[in-house]
């Protein structure tokens, strides 16, 4: 049964929040000059005293960094505090070089936003909390038969991440089903990846989710006991550890016992969530403002020249799309979520004057050629021009649409100008009569037990015929033209 | 004239004109520290070496008639809290025995531009928490002026040093009274500057709100001359100011004749020894001869300020000591189990007393539950302190008080008794509260030991506050003893 029918069934609701991390693609680090761009780095390379956290070193915070992260707040719709501050957070982890990480506390630098999604249901709104700025951590490799650190022989330390400008972006408890949470996701991704903040790469760690979880009783008004998820990072992550966690929370509460309130790990190879820590082991953060830098005044000036500055977002262009381009909100919403592709889609579909044939070929051919090549529209040969090149070639009836895919291929291939495959390699519809109605009198003398199939009522006999005249002609025939022609020989005889 | 009465300006003039050399200097000076320091223990690690290199560089530069820094080959101490690149930095700690730093911080960057050969790295309370110095892992400093004494703390041992004539000069860091205490126990001139003036960047954080550098030195012109190489805005402290700076050697010749200044009414009677308020009292009458205006002010949020020191300063502590934990540097117990053992035994056997008090206090301050009662309040004080200060300034130039309530007491009078300690800083602290400038200058002395008296003045006023001080030392003429007393 699905999870949203056993919920119905059994008169409960989900209630999801989510904390979302992802860092920052600035030139530098949060606090020092190192770089920031530190994935697949060696170990330990790109680290200074500062981010190390040596002994009588200072953090002087990135203003790039303070930045993006107002124009992310602003792109969340969210009140930008003209007053910020960081704060320390206190714990102890050997991933953290000074046993506190540089967050914000009481002050963040966005509040109260909102980010519009678009479900299997419709449209929502889904209030954002706070946007606020930190300090990502180093990374820890426990070097064991597990890889998990209670069973490490030892561990390494990697302090390439430590201090990589890292933006927490909480949602409200507005979310209720995992599908939401995904779609939830994936919007935030198109919206961060149109900012150029960051690449959003969930794989890589720079775009990273955990979930508040809980279940009550359809209609209730107040919280059931939540649960925290971590290491929800994949899209596929997200819904399966969501469904996974509601439903063992209902089997809870249905065989009569109490969730515990508690930090849970989701396990991906084994499809489920186990206990990470209990709330008696919650830490104490003991946040304090940071006493090494001075708070941060954000100005009106500041945030509306950031806002004049922003990029149009998904949700905008989709809107703009459909109502610019007359093309189809499904294929719309599909071609905002990928900056390049809509910026692809666009210059194309400015060149034709069919922008739904426009986005069909892109949809369709070039996604398929991407994935099967593995590259993505910066590295293609092909450009706007030859896909409206394409659509016209295809409106005035020169190619049939089989054609059309084989000179797509050619033009991905080679870069080369469609007209020009078709041209060079005589590819244009026959489109002379007399010239096609020889063919078929070729085709109908050479099948003799055809014609008579259809004469005796086989009608699918006439689809054979069809084919032979598209081989003779190598594709190049109309085939709808073809079959109007062949029934009307046949039937006049 | 003997090297050892030359103050650090003087020894900078003699070495330009090439009477003396920049290698002579610094020979001296270890021979001095070699004899003496064996029983004051001020130095935690020499490193005399390196100051005849720094030295023979400037003599050299020097020779062939090149630009030199103005107090190029004049050596100097730095206290142990000052990273030093290459140099063990221990901040008197067992945890940091063997860290050597591998970079220098801004003050250690600047003193080796401007050629001050580096004798040393000077002793201290345990990162800089204490009033005697004697919370050091390296033992304790003793007092130039009767080795039974303490020479105060934390700096107690670039007090000691200078004061013995180990070094002409020293720096010393002051976060509730650091470079005045000493400074005031031991008969010298030390100035904690206006918060953000002098770079943190690579002094070692005790209480980051309340900390700064500062010069200690025999005489109020070496303080100025000593602030000029180490002020400045610095890009790598986000606290640090960046303003215009007077020349503080020039701003110390001018006239303090109609400079209005009061007497802090609650730092300067009851709880202050008599002998101490005597030489307060002597001195302000001088100054008053001198031209300045004299009144008394009262500022009831004194009272508070002990408190919200010991409450702000041990909770930035406790989070500013988190990162000595044995993971990365310093002392790691061997053989530990599992991470928590490794942090608990490493930090309770590399840690002392002391810090381990401070860096519990603080953790319960802002403890969840408990944050508003003790951390939140402390904050209130402290802008009450800073108000009350701010207009105070509005009628007065500068304000004034004894430095300390007692002159330097007995080795171990008070280690058993904390709170006891802790009052040696009641007059102190309210400057670093409010990120005021304030110097101690020697007054005289009571029962045999020098007094300190202590000028505070509004924020950026460095100038005002060392120009009073030049005062108050020609009005006392004060004679710094041990230096000649101590042979070496
Ligand atoms: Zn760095």
């Amino acid at each position: 049964m699905s999870l949203e029918k056993l919920l119905k069934e059994k008169g409960y609701e989900a209630v999801i929040g989510l904390e979302i991390h992802t860092e920052l693609q600035t030139n530098s680090k949060m606090f020092c000059g190192c770089p920031a761009r530190v994935f697949g780095l060696e170990p330990n390379t790109a680290v200074c005293p500062i981010c190390l956290g040596l002994p009588g070193t200072l953090p002087v915070p990135n203003q790039k960094a303070v930045e993006w992260t107002v124009k992310i707040a602003l792109a969340l719709n969210c009140k930008i505090n003209e007053f910020s501050q960081f704060h320390r957070k206190n714990y102890f982890y050997p991933d953290m070089p000074k046993n506190y990480q540089i967050s914000q506390y009481d002050y963040p630098i966005g509040v109260n936003g909102y980010l519009e999604i678009e479900t299997s249901k419709g449209q929502k709104r889904i209030r954002i909390h706070r946007v606020h700025l930190e300090e990502d951590t180093g990374k820890l490799v426990h070097v064991g038969r597990t890889g998990r650190i209670s069973e490490a022989e030892y561990s390494l330390i990697d302090f390439n991440r430590a201090g990589v400008p890292l933006v927490e972006i909480v949602t409200e408890a507005d979310i209720e089903t995992p599908e939401e949470a995904k779609v939830f996701m994936q919007t935030l991704r198109s919206v961060l990846l149109t900012l150029e903040v960051s690449d959003c790469n969930m794989e890589e760690g720079s775009l990273r989710c955990d979930a508040n979880v809980s279940i009550r009783p359809k209609g209730s008004t107040s919280f059931g006991t939540k649960t925290e998820i971590k290491n929800l990072n994949s899209f596929r992550a997200l819904e399966k550890g969501l469904e996974y966690e509601i439903k063992r929370q209902l089997e809870t509460v249905l065989s009569g016992k109490k969730v515990v309130q508690e930090t849970r790990h989701w396990d991906d190879a084994n499809k489920r969530t186990v206990t990470l820590r209990t709330k008696e082991e919650a830490h104490d953060y003991r946040y304090f403002p940071e006493p090494d830098m001075v708070p941060m005044e954000i100005s009106t000036q500041i945030v509306e020249k950031i806002r004049s500055e922003l990029p149009e977002l998904p949700f905008e262009k989709k809107k703009r799309f459909i109502r610019e381009y007359s093309i189809k909100e499904k294929d719309a919403g599909i071609l905002v979520s990928d900056k390049e592709m809509a910026e692809f889609f666009e210059e194309a579909a400015r060149l034709s004057n069919n922008p739904q044939a426009v986005a069909n070929i892109i949809l369709s051919e070039l996604l398929y050629h991407l994935n099967e090549s593995d590259v993505w529209f910066s590295d293609i040969r092909i450009t706007p021009k030859h896909i409206s090149d394409l659509v016209n070639l295809l409106e005035s009836g020169k190619i049939s649409s089989k054609i059309a895919k084989e000179v797509f291929a050619e033009a991905f291939k080679t870069g080369k100008n469609p007209e020009e495959i078709v041209r060079e390699r005589g590819l244009e519809q026959i489109s002379d009569d007399t010239m096609l109605e020889s063919i078929i009198y070729e085709v109908l003398n050479e099948n003799p037990q055809a014609v008579k199939d259809f004469k005796e009522g086989k009608k699918q006999a006439i689809g054979f015929l069809v084919g032979q005249v598209m081989k003779k002609t190598q594709g190049k025939a109309n085939p709808q033209m073809v079959n109007e022609k062949i029934l009307e020989i046949l039937s006049n005889n | 004239m003997e090297i050892i009465e030359l103050t650090a300006v003087q020894l900078a003039q003699k070495i330009r004109s090439r009477e003396l050399s920049s290698k002579e200097v610094v020979n001296y000076y270890a021979e001095r520290i070699r004899s003496l320091d064996g029983e004051i223990n001020a130095f935690i690690t020499q490193s005399f070496d390196i100051a005849l290199k720094q030295a023979e560089e400037v003599d050299k530069k020097i020779a062939k008639s090149e630009e030199v820094a103005p107090y190029a080959g004049v050596p100097i101490g730095i206290k142990d809290l000052i990273v030093t690149k290459g140099l063990r930095t221990t901040c008197a700690s067992k945890i940091l025995e063997n860290f050597i730093p591998p970079y220098d911080g801004t003050v250690a960057r600047k003193v080796k531009e401007n050629g001050l050969p580096i004798m040393g790295k000077l002793n201290m309370d345990e990162f800089a928490m204490g009033s005697s110095n004697e919370n050091s892992y390296f033992g304790p400093v003793k007092n130039p002026w009767d080795l039974q004494r303490v020479p105060g703390g934390s700096s107690g041992g670039s007090a000691a040093a200078v004061a013995a004539g180990e070094v002409p000069w020293a720096l010393g860091s002051d976060t509730g009274g650091s470079i005045r205490q000493p400074a005031s126990f031991c008969g010298i001139v030390g100035l904690k500057p206006t918060y953000g003036l002098v770079s943190r960047y690579g002094l070692v954080a005790f209480a980051s709100s309340l900390d700064q550098i500062g010069p200690m030195t025999r005489n109020v012109e070496d303080a100025a001359a000593l602030l000029e190489i180490i002020a400045g805005h610095d890009p790598f402290d986000a606290t640090s100011l960046d303003v215009d700076l007077p020349k503080f050697t020039e701003e110390i010749k001018k006239d303090v004749k109609d400079l209005k200044i009061a007497v802090i009414k609650e730092l300067s009677g009851e709880g202050i020894d008599e002998g101490i308020l005597n030489c307060f009292n002597n001195t302000l009458k001088k100054l008053e001869d001198a031209g300045v205006i004299i009144e008394e002010i009262s500022l009831p949020s004194t009272s508070y300020a002990l408190s919200a020191y010991y409450l702000i300063a041990p909770a930035e502590a406790s989070s500013n000591l988190a990162r000595y934990d044995g993971v990365r540097y310093g002392y790691r117990i061997e053989n530990a189990e599992n991470m928590l053992e490794l942090y608990m035994k490493s930090r309770s056997e590399g840690f002392g007393d002391e810090v381990k008090r401070r860096i519990m206090l603080g953790t319960y301050a802002l403890s969840a539950g408990y944050y508003e009662a003790f951390y939140g309040k402390a904050l209130k004080a402290r802008r009450l302190i800073r108000q009350e200060y701010e207009r105070a300034f509005e009628t007065y130039d500068l304000l004034v008080s004894p430095t300390t309530p007692t002159v330097a007491f007995k080795l171990g009078e008070k280690v058993s008794d904390p709170l006891k300690m802790y009052l040696s800083d009641v007059c102190t602290v309210s400057a670093n509260l409010a990120g005021l400038p304030s110097a101690s200058v020697p007054c005289g002395l009571s029962e045999g030991f020098p007094v300190g008296f202590q000028i505070i003045g509004p924020a950026l006023s460095d100038h005002l506050v060392l120009r009073l001080s030049k005062a108050v030392e020609d009005a006392t003429q004060f004679e710094l003893k041990p230096l000649k007393e101590l042979k070496k």
